[in-house]
């Protein structure tokens, strides 16, 4: 089913329009015989939240180290802020990667440096003077909190606290994109809704581009506004974030969402038979301003009544998104009737199985 | 011992501070670029060159593996070429140098390259050129361990200078082989050990100490 939202393709001919920061078309990157990069094509929008998601091996960390030059592609084109890098030498690319801010998960400071020299080592390389430069990271720090521990060493810090100097230091030259590669895969769950807290402030503050890695599709779900799934280095999945969550394509996706969606429960998936015999569950997925009441009209137009098994209505950027499992009693045309109700209301329905004993 | 004693006693353990320090010195000069470049040229290096890197490492064999009494005695001909002469302190210093050069510069290697390869990649992305990681990164992120290396170094060529004595080098080892060896001085032997293993000891001290100062890892 293709999304029935004007909304979606509204927002897509909107990103069209929009500049874009970064444009792959057709980049390969090959070690050995083993493709780590696949024939990628890919857009980021000047302003945007993009989240990249795929399972450790991906190819991931190779793309994004493509977009500033750490890596260099085999074939295909790179595009920053419309320019071509790809034949650039190294002293080219130099210029070019203080428009990009990196972040990473072991966050990468400099141990022998204290925070406020870590936060000002960009602007010391394009030259600032020492003076200049420790105002403008007095600034960054202040920016993302810290503004205390500018004379601590990173040993000092907590993880979230290395982290934000990380950011900070992405940010000390002011890049047109920032890049992250599992910023928060090191942390524990409290520090990374923090700091993705912090990302998102950034991007709306600063209308900072970020292109934003991880495997956690948690971290999509909170942080991004586009999301693409990369597979054996390719992208076989790309769109809105709650259009991907509301209806995935892809098993990887399906899988790489599994953690964070709604199951049938275990002991209720374990007595599913398909013999027609008790109760039919179905499996019903609809997102849309529907989503919400979807239920409360099933049970108007059902005699028979229904159980909701397991499930419920979340909310990813302003959109409703519901996954329910319900049982319907067999009794007559019930579960025919609630499949015709529900498909009618734009749901996608999947009939799992009969409980026997439930009836 | 004779007031005599005390005072040739005293101008032979100058000797060899300077012999060490002097040696000392030219080997980190030297032995520390070598260790960079020795990184840098390695695979995966900054600067990476496996055909210089395999040069380098094979010079830098080279030396280490020839017995240092042997290198004493080979060298001479550079010596005289460098200072005029072979025998006395300043003659001892060439092969002294020579000795803990490539020494250094493996100690040197090894720290520099237990630097996170994240902390280049870092700086890389950060628009850093070559020299700003080894300015920026390498060097401050190895200096601890830099500095450990360097204590051995000081206190390996310690040894070394006494060894140097054969060749009449000067120094608290020519004194301990001049007079109490060769002329049975008991108390002339004990005092150069005591204060061999006092020297010792103080340069250690002192390198542990600035080692756990300039340590911000822990
Ligand atoms: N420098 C390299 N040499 C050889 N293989 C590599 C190198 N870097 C990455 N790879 C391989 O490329 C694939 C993608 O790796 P990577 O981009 O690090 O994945 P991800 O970040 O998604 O976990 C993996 O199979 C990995 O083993
Ligand atoms: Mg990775």
């Amino acid at each position: 089913m293709t999304s029935p939202f004007p909304q979606a393709g509204g927002a897509e001919q909107g990103e069209n329009r929009r500049e874009a920061v970064v444009r792959l078309s057709g980049v390969h990157r090959h070690f050995g015989d083993t493709p780590a990069i696949d024939g990628v094509s890919l857009t980021v929008h000047k302003g945007e939240i993009l989240g990249l998601i795929g399972r450790s091996g991906a190819g991931k960390s190779t793309l994004i180290r493509c977009l500033n030059g750490l890596e260099r592609p085999d074939r295909g084109s790179i595009k920053i802020e419309g320019r071509e890098i790809t034949g650039l030498s190294e002293e080219q690319l130099q210029p070019l990667r203080r428009r990009i801010g990196m972040i990473f998960q072991h966050f990468n400071l400099l141990s022998a440096k204290t925070v406020e020299e870590n936060v000002a080592l960009p602007l010391k390389i394009e030259g600032w003077s020492t003076e200049k430069r420790l105002a403008r990271a007095a600034e960054l720090l202040d920016l993302v909190g810290l503004s205390g521990k500018a004379r601590s060493y990173p040993s000092a810090l907590s993880g979230g606290q290395k982290q934000r100097v990380g950011i900070a230091r992405a940010l000390a030259a002011g890049p047109a994109l920032l890049l992250s590669d599992e910023a928060t895969s090191a942390l524990d769950p409290e520090t990374t809704a923090a700091i993705l807290e912090l990302l998102k402030d950034i991007n709306a503050k600063l209308g900072l581009t970020i292109l934003l890695i991880t495997h956690e599709m948690e971290v999509i779900r909170s942080i991004a506004d586009r999301v693409a799934v990369i597979d054996a280095g390719r992208i076989v999945e790309e769109g809105p974030v709650w259009s991907v969550f509301a209806n995935p394509r892809t098993a990887i996706t399906q899988s790489l969402l599994s953690g964070i969606r709604p199951h049938l429960p275990q002991h209720v998936a374990a007595r599913l038979v398909s013999e027609p015999v008790g109760e039919v569950v179905l499996g019903v997925d609809l997102s849309g301003p529907d989503a919400g009441v979807l239920l409360a009209g099933l049970s108007g137009a059902l005699a028979g009544g229904f159980r909701l098994i397991h499930g419920g209505v979340e909310h990813i950027q302003q959109q409703s998104v519901a996954r329910f499992f319900l049982g319907i009693p067999p009794a007559s045309d019930g579960p025919a009737r609630a499949v015709a109700y529900l498909e009618r209301h734009g749901a996608k329905v999947e009939v799992l199985g009969h409980v026997p004993g439930h009836d | 011992m004779s007031p005599v004693m005390i005072e040739l006693f005293i101008r032979s353990f100058f000797e060899t501070v300077i012999m060490t320090v002097a040696s000392g010195f030219i080997s980190l000069v030297a032995g520390l670029p070598l260790g960079l470049a020795l990184v840098a040229t390695a695979k995966g290096g900054i600067a990476e060159n496996l055909w210089i890197n395999r040069l380098l490492g094979a010079i830098v064999n080279g030396f280490r593996s020839v017995p240092f009494i042997i290198l004493l005695v080979a060298l001479i001909p550079v010596t005289r070429f460098i200072v005029g002469t072979s025998i006395g302190m300043w003659a001892a210093i060439v092969p002294l140098s020579i000795a803990a050069t490539p020494y250094y510069a493996r100690m040197a290697e090894v720290s520099l390259r237990e630097v996170d390869r994240g902390l280049i990649e870092a700086v890389r992305a950060m628009g850093g050129n070559r020299w700003t990681i080894v300015r920026e990164v390498l060097v401050p992120e190895a200096l601890p361990s830099l500095v450990a290396g360097f204590t051995v170094t000081l206190i390996t060529l310690i040894g070394a200078s006494a060894m140097a004595g054969a060749i009449g080098a000067g120094g608290l080892g020519d004194l301990a082989i001049r007079y109490g060896y060769q002329r049975f001085e008991t108390t002339v032997m004990v005092a150069v050990v005591a204060v061999l293993i006092v020297l010792v000891c103080a340069i250690q001290w002192a390198g542990d100490r600035l080692v756990l100062r300039l340590d911000h890892k822990h």
